[in-house]
């Protein structure tokens, strides 16, 4: 099935949703046309998750409003719900049925059956490469065979938009590879893709368009060349550190030519000002404030500069 | 095809590759029965046999009535018949060493002694007296003899009234041997209907059949709702309901799912003990009925359980001890009917005791006698699944 032409697939305004006193998601919104790969990056806990079980219609939104091709989608809107496919983070196939089983299995819930259905199987047999073991049961498949399942699964209805969340979680770099060849090649395709990640690089690398999100809210949106202006041409230096490095990143962000300096899993990130100039005043002030530097590297704007930007904090803090 | 079939196929698909469905749903329910019925119910089956020796002293006819006639007529008594009281009382004492006279017979339950002039006596109306003496290791053998002895010499007495009453009438004798066996040979004009508890039992392989058979029941339908929960923890409810189906058709095809694994386990174990050890369940229309209502009672009671669970395994261990609890309360493991009581009374608490009772009932062969129970068994089903239903629509989550 697939959307109107020229229409929006996505439409998503305003919406929002609590679990108790917890705000997830607070007015989120944002659109996808055909053919349009949009990701939503985030850190872990940043309402990705939330979202996309509202536009999935897995979730009731507290608010707000979510189209898909102009239908409104809800829990009971299962007229709706044929137009997305839905890749959830954890691996969601059956391990004592096999890929064929699985495929046919959730095709048929989709409405396709008899000689259709053993078509798309086989057709999405062969996209994910599974061809050969497909009367094999799951159990006895690698993590990226079950990913790349995972991920046919929820090709097979040919889905207006497809939504793919934190799909290369604990994959292998070969199967991650793959996956983001597939997805690569869908959007070549002309399927519209909702992909949440929160690793940088491979928003960069998929998405036309890329809504960053954080505490529940849209705090940006563009694609990668309108983010990286938000930081302009300065560089981030990343300050690989142990010691007082909340001490060292308060001491740094003191520097007029550091925006921001945020304490991460392994050491400090900076928004700097032509870094390679400030190195030496930074790494006397890491030293004087108690951290050892153990290694330094500077990039030049992206994504991560960009979240680091707008909410002080790292992505993958 | 609706959604809530498609699951329940899928669902029968992997429990028929479950090794262990098989072992709760027919294994375990039939290895049970046979241990139960066969170990420890040494009744089961149970036709009675009695060896009874007879000292015919009188060889009168009135005595020669009752050892060819009666005893030679009663099915599973062997009588041996022996010359002297002496013998006799050698076969009924224990302690007494295989009676030579008699080849191969080393003991018999009772002796039943004809005194000479026993035949005369009886047609004269004068005193007589049939001397019963009982084997101290068959207790019930023996009562069964006094029985039929007192039986005999009720009817002796019968015939002597009506003797007496055909002389009064017509002011003579008449031949009474031929008149008493004339009087003996003619039907009672009223027979009692024995329909008491005891004859609504079931026997103990059929017993043993059935119980284990509803006990497991109520384990074999865990695997299908309990499903609901495990679809949870793996991730797949998310699947499900992101598909273009509602939820109560995911809801539906796990209750169908396991409507119809408990359907197979009971015709499974209904055939293979009715052929393989005779269990004789009833009239088959009556069982059905009986079956039914069990099944539904079983899915709703779990689903309730399960509607109430936190996590699959909490609901596993929670049906598992509610299983087992209704199962020893509704006497699928002894006949708590026998017991009187509070304990007879309780297991109408359980379906299983409405199950058991049941099929208790349909010794009569009326099917009419398994609309209470069924109904008993539907209400229980109906009540708890309603809410087990509604808890479980609300818990759907990813």
């Amino acid at each position: 099935m697939t959307a109107p032409p020229g229409g929006l697939v996505l439409e998503c305004s305003d919406i929002r949703k609590s679990f108790g006193s917890h705000q997830a998601v607070r007015g989120i919104g944002f659109s996808i046309g055909p053919g349009e790969t949009y990701g939503l990056l985030g850190p872990n806990g940043a309402g990705k998750t939330t979202t996309i079980s509202m536009i999935a219609g897995l979730l009731e939104p507290d608010g707000g409003d979510i189209r898909l091709a102009g239908e409104p989608m809800s829990p009971d809107a299962t007229h709706t719900k044929r137009l997305v496919g839905l890749v959830p983070q954890d691996l969601a196939i059956y391990p004592d049925l096999d890929a064929f089983e699985n495929l046919e299995f959730f095709g048929r819930l989709q409405g396709i059956k008899g000689a259709e259905l053993k078509r798309r199987v086989a057709e999405v047999l062969e996209i994910i490469e599974l061809t050969d073991r497909a009367g094999d049961r799951t159990d006895e498949y690698s993590g990226g065979m079950k990913r790349r399942l995972n991920i046919g699964i929820g090709l097979l209805h040919r889905p207006a938009l497809l939504i793919l969340d934190e799909p290369t979680v604990g994959v292998d770099p070969q199967s991650r590879n793959a996956i983001l060849e597939s997805v690569e090649r869908l959007g070549e395709e002309g399927m519209a893709v909702l992909y949440t990640t929160h690793y940088m690089e491979e928003a960069e690398r998929l998405c036309d368009r890329i809504g960053i999100v954080d505490q529940g809210e849209l705090i940006a949106e563009g694609s990668q060349a309108d983010l990286v202006r938000i930081v302009g041409q300065k560089d981030r230096l990343t300050l690989t550190a142990s010691g007082s490095l909340a001490a060292t990143a308060a001491a740094l962000s003191e520097i007029d030519a550091v925006d921001d300096a945020a304490v991460g899993d392994e050491g400090i990130t900076l928004i700097v000002d032509r870094a390679h100039d400030r190195l030496p005043q930074i790494l006397e002030i890491a030293g004087r404030t108690g951290s050892m530097v153990k290694s330094v590297n500077v990039d030049s704007a992206d994504l991560e500069s960009v979240f680091l930007k707008l909410t002080g904090r790292a992505l993958r803090e | 095809m609706s959604a809530a079939w498609i699951i329940a196929k899928k669902d029968l698909k992997q429990r028929l590759r479950d090794r262990s469905a098989y072992i709760i749903g027919v294994v375990a329910p039939l290895g049970l029965a046979l241990v139960f019925g066969f170990v420890l119910n040494p009744l089961s089956g149970f036709e009675f046999e009695g060896r009874y020796v007879v000292a015919d002293l009188d060889r009168g006819p009135v005595a020669r009535l009752f050892v060819e006639d009666v005893l030679g007529g009663a099915a599973g008594i062997e009588v041996i018949e022996v010359d002297t009281v002496a013998e006799a009382e050698a076969l009924v004492d224990a302690e007494v060493t295989p009676f030579g006279g008699t080849e191969g017979v080393e003991t018999a339950d009772a002796a039943i002694i004809f005194p000479a002039g026993f035949s005369d006596a009886v047609q004269s109306e004068r005193p007589a007296e049939i001397q019963v003496i009982g084997n101290q290791g068959s207790q019930t053998e023996a009562g069964i003899a006094v029985a039929i002895v007192e039986g005999y010499a009720g009817e002796l007495t019968a015939v002597r009234v009506a003797v007496a009453t055909v002389e009064s009438l017509i002011g003579g004798e008449v031949d009474r041997f031929s008149t008493g066996v004339q009087v003996l040979q003619t039907p009672n004009p009223v027979t009692v209907r024995d329909d008491t508890a005891s004859t609504k039992q079931l026997d103990g392989v059929t017993f043993y059949a059935a119980g284990m058979a509803i006990f497991f029941l109520f384990f074999t339908v865990q695997s299908g709702i309990i499903g609901l929960l495990e679809e949870r923890r793996t991730g797949t409810m998310t699947r499900l309901l992101s598909s273009p189906i509602s939820r109560t058709s995911v809801l539906g095809g796990k209750l169908l799912s396991a409507f119809l694994v408990g359907l197979v386990s009971m015709v499974v174990l209904f055939v293979a003990t009715t052929f393989a050890v005779d269990a004789d369940w009833g009239p088959p229309v009556g069982v059905a009925l009986l079956v039914l209502g069990a099944i539904i009672a079983a899915v709703g009671i779990v689903a309730l359980i399960a509607g109430f669970a936190r996590s699959a395994e909490q609901a596993g261990a929670f049906g598992s001890m509610i299983g087992m609890v209704l199962g020893f309360v509704g006497g699928t493991f002894f006949d708590v009917s026998q017991a009187g009581g509070i304990l007879a009374s309780l297991r109408f608490i359980s379906p299983h005791g409405w199950f058991m009772q049941g099929l208790a009932d349909l010794r009569s062969d009326d099917l009419g006698v398994v609309v209470v129970p069924v109904l008993a068994m539907l209400a229980f089903g109906a009540v708890t699944g309603a809410i087990g239903v509604s808890r479980l629509r609300e818990g759907m989550r990813p």
